[in-house]
Parts: C-alpha cells; structure tokens; sequence
C-alpha cells in the first residue's frame, strides 16, 4: 500500500490536449520519513511509520522526542502509519517521495475538512426548506421532528441543527493527472478536504489497489 | 505570487499578442471534426477581458447575418492556434457592453491612433 503525508496547496486549472480545462488541486506531498518500522512477531501486524512535516525541536513533547530523536530521526510534525506487505523493505530514516505516485494512477485523499459552525438543517442534512415568498412564513426551518403520542420521543439520530464540518472525509479515487517529484507535487483532479495548508493523507486508491491484486496476485509497495 | 502560479505557468501562453477591449481581433481556432482537424476563423470585436492568470477569457463580439453573435474563449486554450490583430479600438472603459444595443454605424468603434 502506497501513502503518503501531504500538504493542500491550492486549486487551479489545466488545459488538456484536446483543449478541456479541468480542475486541479495541488498537494505538497511528502517527503516522508520512515519513523518506525512495525512487524507481525512485535506487533501482531505488518506496517510502516510515516512523517512528514518540520517543526523545531522544542515543540515537542518528551515522547515525541524519545520516539523520534533517539533514534536519529529529525523532529516531524505529522506520524501516520500504513500497511505494507513486507517491512523488511523499508529502513529507519528512509525517505519515501511523491515518485511512488505515477501519472494516471487513483488515489484516496483524507483530511480534515472545513469548519462550518453551527449550521441548519438545509445546510447540514440538505433539506428542502419551504418557499421563499408567496406568503410563506416556512423557509428554512426542519419542520416536524416526529409524531405526538407515539412514540411521545425524538427518535436517536434524527437530523437536526449543529456542528458541521471539521471532520475527517476522504475523497476516493481521484485520478492523479501530474507528478512533479522534483518540486514534490502532486496535481489530482478535482477538490479535496480542507482548507489550504491542511494536512492530506495521501494512499493508493482501494479501489485500483483491489483489481491490481486481483490482477497480479501480488502487491509491490 | 500565489502557489499555484508555478505550475500555472507552464500552461500559460506567451506566444499571443497584447490586445485590448475595443480591439478587432481574427481568432483562429482548430476544430477537430472525427479525425480530422482544421482552422475556423472568428473575427469581430473585442468586449470584455475577464479572470486572471490562466483563467483569462475574452469575448469577441461579431454581427453575422444582422443578428450578433458573442463568443468567450479561454485565452490560455490550447484550441486556439493564432490570434490576429486587425485594428486597435479607441474605448474608454473595459466593458463594452453598450455595444449590444447599437447597431449598424452606432456599434462601431472608434480607431486608436499611436501617438
């Protein structure tokens, strides 16, 4: 499985060949530091530590500072981990770059998305609403929230106002349209979560990671 | 200078001539039909440039058969082959939209002299 830690740049567009502008947002991905290396007899599963990220050495916390430093790593902001099929590939320290990712390959991109406060109904769970005139005095308000007697309660998990955005989503399968390892950009077609200098992960899409296995039988990192 | 600009830059065209609202421009634009391409032509005035960057866009204004046609063109498209600057317009402001309710000698625009 390929990931990668990231940074949102921004939205553009492109012209394609054929003259079709689409649009593009630009990730800084990576380079990733090989942080921890985590194998099924020690941990019960297979996997690799990523980050990503400077920060000064002062603004971290002691365990951050064990885990990072003593072992000559330098001070990162951002840890995340990834499944891989064989650890023994990867060593302490070794960066990985955003060359892992080609052109016209698919990728799942997460993040934490925007904060849009207390939001209504129509905004948060996309209701209708009532007529804007005519004499209506029902605009943007939820309406009923359940019947009388019976059940004589609001049901659990019935859509109200509240709190929206500022959660984790993940946008899947965006098609990679441009690498450019030697400025580590990314260039995916169409948006992805989060305000501009959010933090991205960045991984092989499921979807083409599944057919490729079924394909080959084998996954290479 | 915004991020993005950097990759923006290796789209944006530098083979184009300057040209302003009010100017009469030939847009020579390559229109594949199957597997085939050719050139069309579209020539008028222009009234409006707009956006910045690559995502510029300008529209030229023509009068074809007595009813007015308008077409907006990204700058930046790779659909365009040439931009040809047939004469330069005296305008004073950067919008032309007046220009729709004129017609005959009332929707010309005045030639600018070099001074």
């Amino acid at each position: 499985m390929k990931k990668l830690i990231g940074k949102k740049i921004g939205m553009t567009q492109i012209f394609l060949d054929d003259g079709r502008s689409i649009p593009v947002t630009l990730i800084e991905a990576g380079p990733c530091v090989v942080t921890q290396i985590k194998t099924r007899e020690k941990d019960g599963y297979d996997a690799i530590q990523l980050g990503f990220g400077e920060i000064r050495e002062d603004r971290l916390n002691s365990p951050e500072r064990g885990h990072l430093l003593s072992k000559g790593l330098p001070p990162l902001r951002h840890l995340s981990e990834v499944r891989v099929d064989d650890p023994g590939a990867f060593e302490l320290g070794q960066e990985i770059r955003v060359d892992i990712f080609r052109k016209g390959d698919h990728a799942d991109i997460g993040g934490i998305s925007k904060g849009k406060g207390f939001s209504g109904v129509v905004k948060r769970h996309g209701f209708g609403g009532g007529p804007g005139s005519h004499g209506a005095h029902f605009h943007r308000a939820p309406g009923s929230i359940g019947a009388c007697a019976t059940p004589s309660r609001v049901f659990k998990g019935k859509r109200m106002p509240g709190r929206m955005g500022h959660e984790s989503v993940t946008a899947l399968n965006l098609e990679i349209v441009d690498v450019k390892p030697e400025r580590n950009l990314l260039l995916v077609k169409g948006s992805v979560p989060g305000p501009k200098g959010g933090i991205l992960y960045i991984r092989e899409s499921y979807k083409s990671h599944g057919k490729q296995k079924k394909k080959t039988g084998v996954v290479e990192m | 200078m915004q991020k993005t600009d950097s990759v923006e830059a290796e789209y944006l065209r530098d083979d184009l001539p300057e040209f302003r609202p009010g100017d009469t421009v030939k847009v020579h634009l390559r229109v594949v039909e199957g597997n085939r391409e050719r050139i069309q032509v579209f020539q008028g005035i222009v009234i409006r440039r707009q956006g910045g960057g690559l995502r510029e866009t300008f529209t030229v204004r023509k009068t074809s058969f007595g009813v007015g046609v308008e077409r907006t063109f990204p700058l930046h498209s790779p659909m365009i082959s040439k931009i040809e600057v047939v004469s330069q317009g005296d305008v004073r402001r950067a919008k032309l939209y007046y220009l729709r309710e004129k017609v005959g000698k009332a929707a010309k625009v005045k030639e600018r002299r070099a001074r």
